[in-house]
Formats: C-alpha cells, structure tokens, sequence
C-alpha cells in the first residue's frame, strides 16, 4: 500500500494551539479582552509585552487556571474553553509558571517527579540531568534551597517528562544571570530540535529574538501587533515603544 | 522510689497506660484534623460526631448483622468515610474559596445534627461494646497488669498515625498530596485530579476518625455524646501541636495524653484541666503552637 493511502486528515498548518476571541475575568476585574493568536507544531512564539499587559493571564487561561473565562482555545483541534486543568494538561500542555512554583515542602527529586506523565515521549530522567547536571548533585535538598537559577532549571526540567507536546513557558529568564539565561537559550533550541512547541512569555525581547521564531505583542488583554523574528531588526524602535524600553 | 514519693507503682504505671490510651485517641484524631485541615483548609469540627458515629456503625454492625469488632474495624472506617465523601462533594466543596470560619460553623452545625439524630434515637445513655475474645484478659508485667485491649489499642494506634505519616512524609502519593496542600492550582494544573484526592483526603481523616471510635467501642461504651465531650480536648491538641505538622499532631497527642495521665497521679485536682493550661502557656509563648508554622 503506497503511504499516501494513510494521508493525514487534518491541513499540514493546522495551528496546534489556537486561541481566539479569548476573555478572562478575575473577579469583577476583566483582564483578557478578547486575545487572539495560534502556534503551529513545533514553533517557538513568545507574547511580549508590558508589566500587566495580561501575558502571564493568557498562559494561565490556556491552563484553566483563571476563574472565569470565554472564546475558544482549541488545541490539536479540541475545544478546551469548558475543560477543567488538570484535563488540560493530560492533553499535552505543561506550564512553567512565572514563580516558577517549586514546592516548598517537597525535595527536588519529588518536585522533578510530581507531574504525572500524560503521554509517552517525554524526556527520561536522564535526559533531564544531561540539560541541567546541577539538578542530579541536589536531588535530596528541599526544592526551595536551591538557588533562582536551579528552582527555574528543575520548574522547566519538571514539565519535560510528562510527555506534554507544548510547553508554557512564563518568562523563564527573569531575574537570572546572564550565564543561566545562556544555557537556557541553549534548552529551548535543545527543545526545538527535539520537536517540542514552546508558548514563551518574555519581557526580555532580546532573549526572545534569539530563540523564537514569531512574536505577538500584548497589551490591555489583547494582540496589538505581530512579527516575524527575521523582521524584528526593522521594527525594533516600535518594540521598544511597545514595552515601554 | 515511687515509695519514697508515696505513689504506688501500680497506681503510677496505671495511669501512665491512661494516659497512652486518651494520647492515642487524641493522636489519631488530631492527625486526621490536621491533614484535612492541609487540603482542604477547613476545620473539621464534625471530627468528634463522626468519631461516634464510627463506634455505632460498629454497634449496629453486630447487633443487625452479626458482624464483630474485627470486621467493624475495617467496616465502620469505610461505610463512615464514605460519608465523609458524600458531605464534601455536597456541603464542603462550596467554602473552599471562603474563610475558615464558614467552614467551621457548617462543621459545627453538622456535629449537632448528626449527635443530636443520634440523642433522639439512643438518649445519652451509653450502649456497651465487649472487648473481642482475643483480646480480653491481661498480661502479668511484673510491676503491673496490663490489660490486652489496652495495649492493643496503644499499639495499633501507633502504628496507625506512623503509617500514615509514612505515606505522607516519604511516598510519591504522599508528595502529590503535600503539593495540592501547598499550591492547589499548579498542582491540578499539572494533570493531578485535585477535587478526587480532596474528597478521598476528608473520607481518609474521617475513616481515621470512624476507626478510633471503633477502638473506642470497648473502652468507653458507645454514646451519643461521646465526641462531642472528646473534640473540646482534641482542639486544644491541636492548637497547642499546631495546625498542619503530621508528625506535630502524633508527638502532642500522645504526649498530651500522658501529661493528663501523670498529672492525675501527682495533682488529681488538674488533671481535667492540665490539657487547657498547657495550652493557654504555649498560645503565650508560641501562638502558633509548637510544630505549626506561623501564617503571614
Ligand atoms: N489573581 C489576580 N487577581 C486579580 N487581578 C489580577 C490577578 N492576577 C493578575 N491580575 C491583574 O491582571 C492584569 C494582568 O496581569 P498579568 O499577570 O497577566 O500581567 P503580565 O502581562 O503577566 O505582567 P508581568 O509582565 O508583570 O508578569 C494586571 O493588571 C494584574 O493586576
Ligand atoms: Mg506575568
């Protein structure tokens, strides 16, 4: 039988995340006024924009993790808007969240094994120590000793072993010194290669230049402009506007 | 020596065996305050009716089905904890996102509902529950006679709040549930079904609760009242061990338990209220309470 036999049903560019019309409300305060963008497999996109603009309210919207929110989320072409989050995550999707959220009252060997795998192919452990050799020498500490560096490489290293397809990543280099957001960088292609999607939210749009391919600047709850990473250099003094650098 | 402070050994030895037995309630009952306390941040003051209710279902268990205390041990904890599980898929799931004290009063009315559909049905007089044949009797220990039952209590019960301080402390089962205790949202967020483990938490404190009453059953007959004269103690345990350390609620307990047995030995006129002045000292020196951490 030749292959073409077995075509995929879905287009060839059907985004793995797409988002549309989305809205988000903490309480009374609405915070997402209808954000719209997708990500195609195996893409690295970021959203940049200011302090409060919504970005992280995105990612967590995504995770269902915001008390209330409309529109569509759809992801591999399921609706997810009604989902609850940890059936979110048991699709394929893993956050990083901008706290990085190690636990206090578990070691880093508990916090590295705590999210269950959702589907094969995740990374073995293994393959996790290789990225981060830090890791592997403080298995035993309580996760919250470890220095800013170390708790943002085990909240990274954490969501590779579930098997997730697509990865939330909320500013993984703040606060870090310049050689850890190096071999960061260094991860996310690491990622790519291995074929991973990465959400990534940035304020830093120079890290974000050097490993994304698209950006989407957010401001008020929305997508105010878009650009491909190759023309960022023409573009860079509307950017800076845009976040106010 | 006891001759030279004029106590009696046996007298001394008795009461230190009280002393075990109340620390052993106290224990298991104050673990189970505690973890549901972690999860579900709701004081379970229904903790000392479901405790009762424990120690009927194991009454009605043998008087209209025939069933004894071994299958009542496992029985009573299961049919009562699915209750537990029933009252928090219906009642508790709604005050997670309020203050402690809604959580408190619904408890609270709970306990009364519940001891009071009881006091209709039984009055406050006890039923008595006999010691199962084998553990009836005691054992010659030279300076005492320790009773089986007794001992059999003491021993479980330990075993009992190790274990599950084992499973929470040193599992993978028991990490999942202190990253939901710490940071519910993440935890879900990462595939963990949060609202399962909270209903199966509340079930467990509470079959923990249910169990004790069992083990109660023989000791101090089984009445209506018997939790509601038990919580007061229990909280006072539990404020002076402080909310939220497992291995906290298992030393105090215990420990509680046989400061209240030995004060009745040296100064019987305190021993009712040695328990409220320990922590009427402790709520001075360190509100919040020995083993817990302080809230910001
Ligand atoms: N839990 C919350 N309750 C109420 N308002 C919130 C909550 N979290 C965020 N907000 C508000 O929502 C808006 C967007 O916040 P968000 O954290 O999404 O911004 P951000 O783009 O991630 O900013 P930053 O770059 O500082 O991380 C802000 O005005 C913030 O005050
Ligand atoms: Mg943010």
């Amino acid at each position: 039988m030749p292959e073409a036999a077995f075509a995929r049903t879905e287009p060839a560019d059907q985004p793995m995340l797409a988002v549309e019309d989305l809205h988000a409300w903490y309480g009374e305060s609405h915070i997402l006024h209808g954000i719209s963008f997708h990500i195609a497999p195996g893409e690295v996109v970021t959203l940049l924009g200011r302090n409060g603009a919504g970005k992280t309210t995105t990612l967590k919207a995504i995770m269902g993790m915001v008390p209330r929110r409309r529109g569509s989320i759809r992801f591999e072409g399921e609706e997810m808007i009604q989902t609850r989050s940890d059936r979110i995550a048991r699709r394929g999707l893993a956050f990083c969240p901008e706290e990085r959220g190690i636990f206090a009252s578990l070691s880093v060997e508990e916090n590295l094994l705590l999210p269950p795998a959702v589907r094969p192919g995740g990374l073995s452990v293994e393959a996790i120590f290789e990225l981060f050799p830090n890791l592997k020498e403080r298995l035993r500490s309580q996760g919250t000793k470890l220095s800013g560096g170390e708790q943002q490489m085990l909240a990274i290293g954490r969501i590779l072993r579930t098997g997730a397809r697509l990865l939330l990543l909320d500013e993984p280099t703040e606060g870090l010194a310049p050689v850890i957001v190096q071999q960061i960088g260094r991860t996310i292609e690491r990622l790519k290669i291995e074929g991973f999607t990465i959400l990534l939210v940035e304020q830093n749009f120079r890290f974000a230049s050097t490993v994304a391919e698209r950006h989407y600047v957010v401001e008020h709850g929305r997508v105010i402009d878009q650009f491909q990473n190759r023309d960022l250099p023409a573009n860079i003094a509307k950017i800076q506007e845009y976040l106010g650098v | 020596m006891f001759e030279l402070i004029g106590i009696p050994p046996q007298a001394f030895f008795g009461q230190l065996l009280i002393g075990l037995i109340n620390g052993a309630f106290y224990a298991m009952l104050s673990l189970g305050l505690a973890v549901i306390f972690g999860l579900l941040n709701i004081i379970n003051f229904a903790h000392g009716a479901l405790y009762m209710m424990g120690a009927f279902v194991a009454w009605f268990l043998l008087q209209y089905f025939g069933l004894g205390y071994w299958p009542a041990l496992i029985l009573s904890p299961i049919i009562v904890g699915a209750f537990g599980a029933v009252i928090e898929r219906t009642l508790l799931r709604r005050l997670y996102h309020l203050d402690h004290l809604y959580g408190l009063l619904l408890t609270f009315g709970l306990a009364l509902m519940i001891q009071g559909v009881f006091r209709y049905y039984f009055g406050s007089s006890g039923q008595p529950y006999t010691i199962p044949p084998l553990l009836q009797g005691g054992v010659h220990l030279g300076f005492m006679v320790l009773p089986i039952y007794r001992g059999w209590v003491v021993a479980v019960s330990l075993l009992v709040c190790l274990a599950t301080w084992f499973i929470i402390e040193r599992t993978r089962l028991g990490a999942t549930l202190r990253a939901a205790t710490e940071n519910r949202a993440l935890t879900q967020a990462f595939g963990i079904n949060v609202p399962r483990m909270i209903t199966l938490t509340y079930a467990f404190g509470v079959g923990l609760a249910a169990f004790s009453g069992v083990l109660a059953a023989p000791i101090f007959q089984v009445s209506p009242l018997m939790g509601a004269d038990l919580i007061i103690i229990i909280f006072a345990v539990v404020v002076i061990g402080g909310m939220g350390s497992i291995m906290g609620s298992i030393l105090t307990g215990f420990a509680l338990g046989v400061v209240e047995g030995l004060t009745k030995v040296f100064y019987p006129e305190a021993s009712n209220t040695v328990i409220f002045v320990v922590m009427a000292i402790v709520l001075l020196i360190k509100p919040a309470g020995l083993f817990g951490r302080a809230h910001a």
